[in-house]
């Protein structure tokens, strides 16, 4: 079992002409994910690597019976590219881009509230499910199939607090990137939900980093609604205050909240021990299990 | 991307807000000449990036042509918090009865805009936001319609701010929004906003922080980013397009992925050394990538080490080897000990390219960490 993608999962890459598009839906269909059509407005009736291309999301859609989008699309297109897949239905829209403006999230993000689609990021790795399907840019062999679920706000530091489960034989039943900007769609805690509700997830790792309150809010929903147990890592703790490490103004919060501390203490209090080292993440999640 | 004062300024009054008469100058002479226009009391203020400028002694008021030459003369080249200062604004002091706080910020738990008002001006706004929260007013905007202007009288109302002036602000902050949404803003500040006793209302302040993703869409603002720079390390992470921030520690650090290099930061402190950069060199580290990082922790004269951390996703790890061998072959000798870790795509035969004459290698980021905070400390005894 998983959450959000499995077997089943029936992909639309939009911007699948692009080069990064081109590549990793490539190295998506190599790890075994149903990609079933490319979306790039002039480009329909294409084929990429076997892959029909259709002009718009909604052919693509409507001919394919897709379910899901994977956006590859250049920053100052991709507001766009996301409300293509928001009205268009999809089950889940994963946003690879990296530099959108914010204020074109915060628009994206009132349209959200009007779906029921899911949007991962944007500025994330994607998602996978070991073993089933992948949806965005993240290394498949480092990852393998097992019962920790992973959730997170930065890539590079995924693959290494996944290598150092996998290196321990801890697989992952899903490992999801939620993206590493101010405005994004699926937080830590929808994810930390989806988690607790899988049967076969029995350990969870959520990796935060300083900034905003998400971590605060998932702390204290760990601390009401969680069984499953979590191990933490935030990080960012020598970031100084005020430099775009991720870090927004605390004035918005004016309750102290943002910093690694905060955080740590955050999770702490519910019950979460958080380690000072990607190795220490393993070494919690293994006492779990 | 923060402006300068000086530079928010200059969009506010084009945008018609009402600002003190000001002139830039970057030296004593300039600075007299512009005196001389404005007229005493003049404030001669230090245009750096850097909060409480005031009480660092950045900010002084001169009453006289003798005081505003000590001034200027003091001020120009002063090191303020690490900056040294190389332009002031001189601008007509402002004969003022009360202060207020207006900012227009992204609220980003909310997702959206948020208008703040608040009769507490004049102070750090983040302390009176610690300690007394209810004393700062918030509206938030939806962002698919935009600013009612009722929005910015409710929330001035709702700040307490004096009636006579109430419409006056409401205007201002009304402006500040549309000038939020044109230019792309990540933040929007004034404080203070000055009430005379004549009941003028002029922004005495102005913090204006744009959004770096943006840019693209927003030319003359990129161009207002040259001249924002304060440190050459910085200027040149910015022509290189490196995510870089410089700190005060002797270990330089490079990695890929902000989450990834922040971790390798706290894992040097961790260890007992100090970061001296964040570093973030991105997806696809090629030769040239690679020659430029190096470049910016070597001109670093802070650096004593250097860490290269490299988790490969999309990046190779062999490219980094070969990229990393290039660049440490142009040099004589290596100016600075470099350890470095790959890990992840063709990690293996990555760290079998990697010239051992050059560079030191270790196997996990842990250890890696360890041996340039060791190299570093050698280096200082």
């Amino acid at each position: 079992m998983s959450i959000f993608v499995d077997d089943d999962t029936r992909v639309v890459v939009q911007g699948i002409t692009g080069g990064e598009g081109k590549f990793h839906a490539g190295q998506m269909i190599e790890y075994g994910t149903n990609v079933v059509a490319g979306a790039v407005p002039g480009k329909g009736g294409q084929e990429v690597d076997g892959v029909p291309v259709y002009d718009t999301v909604d052919e693509a859609v409507e001919a394919e019976d897709a379910d899901a989008s994977v956006i590859f699309v250049p920053p100052a297109f991709a507001g766009d590219a996301v409300f293509e897949a928001l009205d268009t239905d999809l089950d889940l829209a994963v946003a690879i881009t990296e530099g959108i403006p914010t204020q074109d999230m915060a628009k994206v993000n009132k349209r959200l509230s009007e779906t029921d689609t899911r949007l991962l990021g944007p500025n994330c790795p994607g998602i996978i499910t070991p073993g089933e399907a992948k949806l965005g840019i993240l290394p498949g062999n480092i990852f393998s199939d097992g019962n920790v679920g992973l959730v997170s706000r930065s890539g590079t530091l995924t693959y290494q607090v996944v290598d150092n489960l996998t290196e321990r034989g801890l697989g992952q039943s899903t490992a999801i990137g939620i993206g590493g900007d101010p405005i994004i769609g699926t937080s830590f805690v929808d994810a930390l939900e989806a988690f607790e509700a899988d049967p076969d997830t029995d350990a969870v790792v959520m990796c935060g980093e300083i900034g905003g309150e998400d971590e605060e809010q998932a702390a204290r929903f760990i601390g009401e609604h969680m069984d499953t147990p979590v191990a933490g890592f935030i990080a960012g703790r020598t970031a100084p205050p005020g430099k775009r490490m991720g870090h927004a103004g605390a004035i918005v919060s004016g309750s102290g909240t943002g910093t690694a501390q905060s955080k740590i203490d955050a999770l702490n209090d519910a019950g979460v021990p958080v380690g000072d080292t990607p190795e220490e993440v393993a070494d919690h999640v293994e006492e779990f299990l | 991307m923060k402006l300068h004062e000086y530079q928010a300024k200059s969009i506010f009054a084009d945008a018609g807000i009402p600002v003190p008469d000001s002139r830039l100058a970057t030296s004593v002479d300039e600075a007299l000449d512009a005196v001389d226009e404005i007229g005493y009391p003049a404030a001669i203020k230090a245009q750096v990036h850097v909060g409480g400028r005031g009480k660092a002694g950045g900010i002084k008021i001169a009453t006289d042509r003798e005081e505003a030459e000590a001034y200027a003369d003091e001020i120009l080249g002063m090191d303020l918090k690490g900056y040294t200062v190389d332009r002031v604004l001189v601008e007509a002091g402002v004969d003022f009865v009360d202060e207020l706080y207006v900012g227009v910020t992204m609220d980003r738990g909310e997702g959206k805009p948020v208008l703040m008002v608040s009769t507490e001006g004049g102070v750090n706004i983040e302390e009176v936001a610690e300690e007394n929260p209810d004393a700062i007013a918030r509206e938030h905007v939806d962002p698919a319609f935009g600013l009612h202007p009722y929005q910015a009288r409710k929330v001035v109302y709702e700040a307490g701010v004096d009636a006579d002036v109430a419409l006056d602000v409401a205007s201002i902050l009304s402006t500040l929004y549309d000038l939020y949404e044109e230019n792309d803003a990540s933040e929007i500040e004034v404080n203070p906003v000055m009430i005379t006793e004549d009941r003028d209302v002029v922004a005495a302040d102005a913090v204006m922080n744009i959004d770096e993703d943006a840019l693209f869409r927003q030319p003359d603002l990129a161009e207002m980013a040259e001249e924002s720079y304060e440190d050459d390390l910085e200027r040149k992470a910015g022509e290189y397009g490196f995510d870089y921030v410089r700190l005060s520690g002797n270990v330089g650090i490079i990695g890929n992925g902000a989450g990834l290099v922040m971790t390798t930061l706290d894992l040097v402190d961790y260890y007992g050394g100090a970061p001296a950069n964040f570093l973030d060199i991105g997806g696809g580290a090629k030769a040239e990538r690679v020659t430029q990082a190096l470049d910016m922790v070597f001109s670093d004269d802070n650096v004593d080490a250097v860490v290269f951390n490299i988790f490969g996703g999309i990046t190779r790890g062999d490219e980094v080897a070969k990229g990393i061998n290039e660049a440490l072959a142009q040099f004589d000798e290596i100016p600075k000990k470099v350890v470095v870790r790959l890990a992840g795509t063709n990690a293996e035969e990555g760290m079998e390219i990697l010239n051992t004459d050059l560079v030191e290698v270790e196997k996990t980021l842990e250890d890696a960490v360890q041996r340039a905070v060791k190299n570093a400390e050698e280096v200082t005894q």
